[in-house]
């Protein structure tokens, strides 16, 4: 966890991209995805454009690489189940150094890579030329259900807050001589986990409340 | 336009009984026959010790919960599940934790939170918005987060978001804790200058008496006693059979004598 949020600000209108409205940059995401979802595996030609394409804009919003590599950690737990792929799958098999991968496998492992990896990209794109208030508005503009929205907009408000709440809970830890170390740790960290859940779960009643007494709960008339 | 200058409105309780869903029926409730009145415009404190149904009340005083017995009337209408949404445009309250009511991304869209709600629109929203953050000093921030602003300036913020409905009654709970000295006055002076009633829910004795001529004191879910701030502080038996201690050093008849002098001293 570092000082800034994962949500501060992107040194915003450098590119022609920062400025671009967000719902503009929005419906170009869902597209973009959607075609590279869309494209069959074997297309290597139609990979190949797409990623020169996502690189290109890349490039003109001047998204810097270490930024591009941090956020791109997201796509970890995918990376790991598409290298297992080759060696799960069944049908049939063939020799590469050494090792017996299943055919199918190989293919699933690219097809799941690839169209990640672009996706992900995409939206670092999105994410890096956008405040993330402008993707929530945009959001908003498309009618997306108003609840859905509100869970966003609080995400955004309050994530600070318990970002700063579990860094003041780590510093009260370590001021009376707490190290993690080993699994012996994991249950005081559990049990800080939990308190944080505690925190922000009261937090959100509270908040309720605070709406209830301006009106909230009204459905509006149209 | 309806923003103009909002007039308190008189709140009286009769009989309020309450206690929460749950709670076993031989432990005594929470509020165990309030009754007061508060008269248009008038600026009370209601003081008690930690756990004497300060907030209980306050949140029975626009509908939030609704009373067990006795009644809450604002003006003429009475609180009830039928009157509950012309209550609370016009009865606001205001958190202890500001960051509890700036839920919005910017301030600017908290204050129009209220209104928006109860229909305003357009021009006459941004006029609202505009109108009451001048009113607390907040000019100019409302493009501003909620956690880059200073607790007093987000306390100052959450006032905003309840003076934007044009409100006839305002309820404060804790509005002094964790405030430097310098956020106390600035506070003091914004709600000063309201013309709507004002019920202070606190156990900050000092600032009761800066502020509210009038103290009613909770314990145990009923009033004890109503009067005159002063002459209940300087009680110091009376006050600490309720669990009320006066901060060490603090004499309330020297405090509203230095208080009298410097306006006589300016009159002419």
């Amino acid at each position: 966890m570092g000082t800034t949020g994962p949500l501060s600000g992107n040194g915003l209108g450098r590119s022609a991209l920062h400025r671009a409205s967000a719902r503009t940059k929005l419906i170009g995401l869902v597209v973009f995805v959607v075609i590279v979802v869309a494209t069959p595996r074997e297309w290597f030609a139609a990979f190949a454009l797409y990623a020169a394409f996502i690189a290109t804009v890349l490039i003109v919003a001047r998204v810097s690489p270490v930024m591009i590599l941090r956020r791109s950690l997201i796509e970890v737990p995918f990376l790991v189940f598409a290298l297992l792929l080759p060696l799960i799958a069944q049908g049939p098999r063939m020799q590469v150094l050494g090792m017996s991968l299943s055919v199918a496998g190989l293919w699933g492992a690219w097809g799941l890579l690839v169209k990640a990896t672009l996706a992900v990209l995409a939206s670092i794109a999105l994410v890096a030329t956008t405040e993330p208030r402008r993707i929530v508005l945009a959001l908003e503009s498309f009618r997306l259900p108003r609840e859905l929205v509100s869970i966003m907009a609080f995400m955004l408000r309050y994530l600070d807050l318990i970002v700063d709440e579990s860094a003041r809970m780590r510093t009260a830890r370590t001021a009376r001589g707490f190290t993690a170390t080993g699994p012996r740790s994991w249950r005081i960290l559990g049990s800080g986990v939990g308190a944080l859940f505690v925190r922000s779960h009261a937090r959100g009643e509270r908040v309720h409340l605070a709406m209830l007494s301006r009106g909230y709960a009204e459905v509006r008339e149209p | 336009m309806t923003s103009g200058t909002p007039v308190g409105a008189p709140v009286m309780v009769t009989d309020l009984r309450f206690g929460y869903p749950g709670a076993r029926t031989d432990r005594t409730s929470i509020l165990d026959g309030v009754s007061f009145e508060v008269r248009a415009g008038e600026r009370v404190a209601i003081l008690g010790p930690n756990g004497a149904g300060k907030t209980t009340l306050m949140l029975h005083l626009n509908g939030i919960l609704t009373a067990a017995s006795g009644e809450v009337r604002i003006g003429d209408t009475v609180v009830s599940r039928q009157t509950v949404r012309s209550i609370r445009r016009r009865v606001g309250l205001v958190f202890q934790d500001p960051d509890d009511q700036l839920f919005m991304p910017t301030v600017g869209e908290d204050v129009a939170f209220g209104p928006a709600n109860f229909g305003s629109t357009g021009a006459e929203l941004d006029d609202r918005v505009t109108s009451a953050l001048a009113r607390v000093g907040l000019d100019g921030h409302s493009e501003r987060a909620p956690q880059h602003l200073s607790l007093g300036q987000r306390r100052r913020a959450a006032i905003a978001t309840i003076l934007a409905m044009d409100v006839e009654v305002i309820v404060l709970d804790e509005p002094t804790s964790n405030l430097d000295p310098s956020a106390r006055r600035e506070l003091s002076a914004t709600l000063d200058a309201l013309a709507a009633t004002v019920i202070v829910v606190t156990h900050d004795l000092p600032y009761a008496l800066e502020l509210c001529p009038r103290a009613l004191i909770l314990d145990g879910g009923r009033i004890v006693a109503d009067g005159q701030t002063a002459e209940l502080l300087a009680d110091e038996e009376f006050m600490a059979a309720h669990g009320l201690e006066l901060p060490w050093g603090f004499d309330p008849a020297v405090a509203m004598r230095r208080r009298s002098t410097p306006m006589t001293a300016e009159a002419p």
